[in-house]
């Protein structure tokens, strides 16, 4: 028994520590920007701005989770890079069909372009990130 | 009064933006050597995120003094979301390279010298006020 607590999963260092610090960094940028599209211009396009705040909250969430490691932080960046991954390509290919949706940018507009296309990377290296340590902290019977 | 060709004049375009910009990208390729040979953050690494940080205080200083002169920003309110993050990002990356002592501590080093400089270009394109 004592074998299966050592055998703790550990998304929080290593590689893992890199990808918790790329996810605070568009922690930080997804927020302020959403604060400030909320504060200054809702009315031009709520819906884009509702989603830039949903984006923040779901990179905060996710870098708490893959930080606090552990099997319930596992499983809220498990959620929370799948609903990136979805909101990614969902918001990129809804702002490419229909851009008068999206009258302004989010972070997740056009597959994550205006960030490099990161925002597009990033929920499949946390799966993937996930994936391997799962792997690597198998033998604990799930 | 400067009624130049070019209406900029914005604090955030001078040298010191582009000394930041440059020991940025070289902390980051120095930090990235490190990682690629398998290298925890080093003392140069620290050193650099140090000057970095220097020269973006000093961006801030610059940048309170064209206040005082009645200068504003474009964009007032990304500006200065853009300034305080800016400010943040060496010591966080300080912080994060003191707590993985091992090559991933020199990538982390390396993406957030690689993300300053995307911040010093942001701040300069919000000061501009955007014709229209």
């Amino acid at each position: 028994m004592a074998e299966l607590s050592t055998a703790r999963p550990r998304t929080n260092a290593g590689p893992g520590r890199l990808l918790i610090a790329v996810y605070l960094l568009f922690a930080i940028a997804a927020s302020s920007r959403a604060a400030l599209q909320i504060a200054t211009r809702f009315d031009e396009a709520p819906l884009a701005y509702l989603l830039s705040a949903l984006a923040a909250i779901v990179y905060v969430v996710a870098a708490v989770g893959l930080a606090r490691a552990g099997h319930a932080g596992r499983r809220i960046a498990l959620a929370c890079c799948a609903l990136e991954l979805v909101g990614v390509v969902g918001v990129g290919a809804v702002s490419l069909a229909r851009p008068d949706l999206f009258p302004d940018e989010t972070v997740w507009s056009g597959f994550g372009s205006g960030y490099g296309y990161i925002p597009l990377v990033l929920p499949v290296l946390g799966l993937a990130w996930l994936r391997h340590t799962r792997r690597r902290a198998a033998g604990a019977p799930s | 009064m400067t009624t130049a060709a070019t209406t900029t004049g914005s604090p955030a375009d001078g040298a010191l933006a582009v000394a930041a910009i440059v020991l940025s990208l070289l902390v980051a390729a120095w930090a990235l050597v490190a990682a690629l040979r398998h290298r925890p953050p080093d003392r140069m690494q620290l050193i650099g995120l140090g000057v970095l940080e220097l020269l973006l205080l000093g961006l801030v200083l610059v940048t309170a003094v064209a206040l005082a002169d009645g200068e504003r920003p474009g964009e007032p309110g990304s500006f200065f979301g853009y300034l305080v993050t800016l400010v943040c990002l060496p010591p966080l990356a300080a912080v994060l390279a003191r707590m993985e002592p091992t090559r991933w501590g020199s990538a982390i080093v390396c993406a957030v010298c690689l993300v300053t400089p995307v911040v010093v270009v942001r701040l300069q394109q919000t000061w501009q006020v955007l014709g229209g």
